[in-house]
């Protein structure tokens, strides 16, 4: 009794620090995992059950060492705001945030007004290092937002609606009046892509290298910019829209529709993925979460709301307008409306978004475009008086990757990043819903087709031959006593196949319910007659 | 009230001076590299074409002997010596590094049809048609004569006439007994000018013989009468004797479980054997179209060469049905002997069109010094690749091998043949009351009988 005691004192005297850490770690890893690990409860097969364990321990020991790189190696940490006592973080001003932290973070708040050639969309570089501007009056540039240098300014003399960082910075696409072109950093027009017509929206998949558009006539074009090829193009059918994004997670592109429907789309098929109904009223803005099973909308009919993608579901309904939506890296949501900014927030992780920081800008001023800079703390905002830009903590991924996105990328580690990948460029045919399909096993729906399939089956073969037009012949050939009998037997001959398997099928019916009678039962003067086998 | 936000200084992240190296920074979190699991693939998928494009496996032709090439035996102790014996009693030591002969052998007066060398590596025995059996010094090789300039030619040790021509000799491992194949199983000894043994069983030609690399005293041979035959030198007569439908062209013990052996057979099929179970094969391998004239296992025991007389060299995985590589050139004729090299990386056949091929065991491996970093790469092709071999488009390029025509269609034509077998076999079992006709599976087919 005593020594069980003793263990129990044990056990609760190792250093609570210790335990800590070892729970703080497990939690951790969970994000490596990757999903849970195999259920090898019902198998049978010794082998591959070793082999499948031998697997599931070396996933567990890579998931831990990322767990603890990640809580020992990281050389930055994440911003916050901690509001002490009633304040709110809300409340929280720009102006008291520039006083608390470093003067090269307080660069980053900043307003540029540039009110001729307003108003203004941006981009950033999936670095962040870099961002491009497009005036709707034809002002184009590119800035470097580490020592916030001018790379290259140029006046296009024509409408821009949208622009886009291709690959890396020295590509950008602008959609302008007719047609969008693209240019290199020096300014240079390289490309102008006729096929895509008068462009509205512009968005890159940077995996695949694909650059999606939707122009005035509601038609959702795919380009792939290594080839010059047309992936795909497709009239959506529902009019008109500006409202796209990509979700980062799977490729797929959305569309929001003034009907008040979002559409998903794949390069590969001409219908859409899913067309859900958001709102009574046209869709305004749409935004995606990098994890993929997020997505925030918001209409006309003054709700912003955000949706599980899992189970295509609203979780939470917020009233507002918003022009513009954009979700950060670590998953904060800013809504853009007037000359009015609120970031909200998921406090919990329980999936309840709710007020963290708001921004007001100068009376009259026109939002029409958030985005958050990659691996910063910084919304930039386009707007029609100009360009400014806001510091929200905590927005930001700390960490970055040297060979996912590097903002300190030299050169020659550019110039080797992009051949990487391009020989890892993926096909279209993998954007799809769920990107972890691939390399799985597709089950198939039932193992037999029921009988009302086969007759259903059966009878769109009819219709198809039915609606075959016969060849026009001549000397009297066509005759439509010729041509009855013709369609009859065309008839017959579709209905075959399936009229024998059924036939095939009862056979078999038959015989097995007599061989289930065989046994016995049989009168005995039939006995003899049954068929017997040879004994061996 | 507490606020902070990123901020990163270009010092801390960027090298100090420009010979430093780049600083690299990981972050682990699957949310920064979406849709992976498609890059895997299309990476899988690079890597299987980039086999394919560096897919070379022929090495080089060693040329020098004037008639066809009957037999080749390893050096044990030496990784680049091999000995190739011809038909006009020619014999030869090369060194597959430079690929050229380093001395000759000459004595033999008609087809040299057996060679082996003992364990050590300096005696190396031959026997032919002439019903001698030749045991010779091997040279040493030593630093200073490597550049070849002088062909040295050597004298036999010792001659042992007999009584009857020969076909193979083996020599036992770490022992000084050798077993030759000719009217029937003689054992010898190094010493003594008359075997010290025989084995008979029935009154056919033994083809081949084979010691167990586990077991030295155990010995495997194949004989003209179709047979597999087992012997212990310890016993005075045969221990087993199993009788196929065709007969066995050459042996060979699997080194790694030396329970098993693999017999090349004559029906163009290859199986192996549990000693201890001869009712019934292991596994019959079969993609050679005509007679299997030699096998020769890896030194890894995994895999296995055969040549074959339909001009071409495959590589078996020892339990795989298919083979997983075909090797063949315009000017390679019939194969009759095949060896894996010492360390497992290299193939080398010999055929009759005179000379001796240098094959890579692995067509697309990477030869010379790999570096960490390549050595790295090619592990994640070989892990990737193993992970999506499945799919079928990677399968499909995984798997596709150019054949020569008159393989292609007579493997077509085979196809035929054993699919109308299969059909008719069908047809008669469901045409005849049950259970009166039976099939025997391939792995029981082709044996008749087994004797104790």
């Amino acid at each position: 009794m005593e020594e069980t005691h003793n263990n129990d004192a044990l056990s609760n005297n190792k250093p609570s620090t210790e335990q800590d850490i070892a729970d703080e770690l497990e939690l951790r890893s969970k994000k490596y995992l990757r999903g849970e690990a195999a259920n090898l409860k019902g198998l049978k097969d010794k082998k591959l059950k070793s082999q499948l364990i031998a697997k599931e321990k070396l996933y567990g020991q890579s998931a831990k060492a990322a767990a603890q790189a990640e809580k020992w190696i990281m050389p930055s940490e994440g911003g916050y705001i901690e509001a002490e006592g009633i304040e709110k973080t809300y409340r929280i001003k720009q102006e008291t945030i520039a006083k608390e932290v470093d003067i090269s973070s307080s660069r980053n708040q900043y307003d540029i007004t540039l009110p001729e050639l307003g108003p203004y969309t941006i981009d950033f570089t999936s670095s962040g290092r870099y961002m491009a501007i497009g005036g709707r009056k034809g002002h184009l540039a590119i800035m470097d937002m580490m020592n916030l240098s001018l790379i290259r300014e140029l006046q296009v003399r024509e409408t821009v609606r949208d622009v886009v960082f291709l690959h890396n910075e020295l590509f950008f696409a602008a959609a302008q009046r007719k047609y969008p072109y693209i240019y290199n950093r020096d300014g240079t027009e390289l490309h102008c892509l006729k096929e895509h017509g008068s462009v509205l929206r512009l968005q890159f998949l940077e995996n695949h290298f694909l650059l999606a558009s939707t122009n005035k006539f509601g038609m959702l074009l795919y380009q792939d910019v290594t080839m010059g090829t047309i992936a795909g193009k497709y009239r959506t059918g529902l009019g008109r829209t500006n409202v796209m994004e990509l979700n980062p997670y799977n490729g797929v592109v959305s569309l929001g529709h003034s009907a008040g429907t979002v559409t998903m789309w794949k390069p590969t098929s001409s219908s859409p993925l899913v067309k859900m109904l958001c709102h009574q009223g046209p869709v305004s803005a749409l935004a995606f979460h990098s994890n993929g099973h997020l997505m925030a909308t918001a209409g006309v009919d003054k709700k912003i709301k955000l949706w599980d993608l899992r189970k295509f579901e609203a979780f939470q309904t917020l009233p507002g307008h918003a022009n513009t939506l954009e979700f950060s890296q670590k998953g904060l949501l800013a809504c853009g409306n007037g000359s009015y900014i609120q970031v909200l927030r998921d406090v919990s992780g329980a999936q309840n978004y709710s007020r963290y920081m708001t921004h007001s800008m100068v009376k009259g001023y026109q939002i029409g475009k958030l985005a958050f800079r990659p691996y910063e703390d910084v919304l930039g905002i386009g707007h029609s008086m100009g360009l400014s830009s806001i510091l929200i903590p905590g927005a930001g991924e700390p960490n970055f990757d040297s060979w996912v996105a590097n903002p300190f990328e030299t050169p020659k580690q550019r110039r080797e990043k992009e051949i990487r990948s391009l020989l890892d460029k993926l096909p279209p045919e993998t954007i799809m819903l769920d990107p972890s399909k691939i390399g799985t096993v597709k089950y198939s729906k039932t193992e037999k087709p029921t009988a009302q399939e086969i007759e259903a089956e059966m009878e769109a073969a009819v219709e198809a031959v039915k609606g075959k037009k016969l060849k026009k012949k001549t000397k009297g050939r066509s005759k439509a006593g010729k041509i009855m009998p013709k369609k009859q037997d065309a008839i017959a001959n579709a209905k075959r196949p399936y009229l024998e398997q059924k036939i095939q099928e009862e056979k078999n019916l038959a015989k097995k319910k007599q061989k289930t009678n065989e046994g016995g039962e049989l009168p005995k003067s039939l006995q003899r007659f049954v068929h017997k086998k040879p004994s061996s | 009230m507490k606020i902070k936000v990123i901020s990163r200084s270009t010092e801390e992240f960027t090298r100090e001076r420009s010979q430093d190296l780049q600083r690299v920074f990981r972050n682990y979190d699957p949310i920064l590299r979406p849709q992976e699991k498609a890059v895997e693939y299309v990476r899988a998928l690079n890597a299987v074409k980039l086999d394919k494009i560096f897919a070379r496996p022929f090495i080089g032709a060693m040329d020098g002997h004037v008639d066809a090439i009957s037999c080749m035996a390893k050096n044990p102790s030496q990784l680049k010596e091999v000995f190739s014996g011809s038909m006009d009693g020619d014999i030869r030591l090369w060194d597959i590094a430079a690929r050229r002969t380093v001395c000759q052998f000459p004595g033999h007066q008609g087809a040299v049809r057996g060679l082996t060398a003992s364990t050590d590596g300096r005696i190396l025995v031959s026997c032919g048609t002439d019903s001698t059996v030749r045991l010779w010094n091997v040279p040493v090789a030593s630093f200073g004569d490597s550049d070849g300039s002088i062909k040295t030619t050597i004298e036999p040790a010792s001659v042992y006439v007999w009584k009857n021509a020969f076909c193979a000799v083996d020599h036992q491992w770490d022992g000084e007994h050798f077993a030759t194949g000719g009217a029937q199983v003689d054992i010898w000894n190094h010493n003594r000018s008359q075997p010290v043994n025989s084995f008979v069983w029935g009154s056919d030609t033994v083809i081949s013989v084979r010691f167990n690399p586990g077991e030295p005293n155990l010995l495997a041979s194949s004989a003209s009468d179709r047979s597999i035959n087992l012997y212990d030198l310890r016993m005075d007569t045969p221990v087993r004797k199993m009788i196929m439908m065709t007969k066995t062209n050459s042996i060979a013990w699997n080194p790694m479980e030396p329970i098993n052996f693999t017999v090349a057979n004559e029906d163009g099929y290859c199986y192996s054997y549990d000693s201890r179970k001869l009712g019934e094969a292991k596994c019959v391998h079969k993609d050679h179209v005509s007679a299997v004239m030699d096998i020769d296992y890896s030194p890894t025991g995994r895999e296995f060469v055969t040549g074959s007389y339909d001009r071409t060299v495959r590589i078996f995985p020892y339990n795989g049905g298919h083979s997983r590589e075909i090797y063949h050139t315009k000017r390679m004729q019939r194969v009759f002997c095949v060896k894996f090299s010492g360390d497992g990386s290299y193939v080398i056949s010999g055929s009759d069109d005179t000379n001796l091929r240098l094959w890579k065991a692995k067509a697309s491996e990477q030869l010379g010094v790999v570096l960490p970093r390549e050595k790295k790469k090619h592990d994640y092709h070989e892990a990737i690749k193993k992970r999506y071999r499945h799919l079928p488009e990677v399968n499909r390029i995984a798997r596709h091998r150019h054949l020569p025509r008159p393989i292609y269609k007579a493997s077509s034509l085979l196809r035929v043949i054993a699919d109308a077998k299969k059909k008719k076999e069908e047809r008669r079992k469901a045409h005849s009351a049950p259970g009166s006709v039976t099939t025997k599976p391939l792995r029981k087919r082709r044996i008749i009988r087994e004797v104790e």
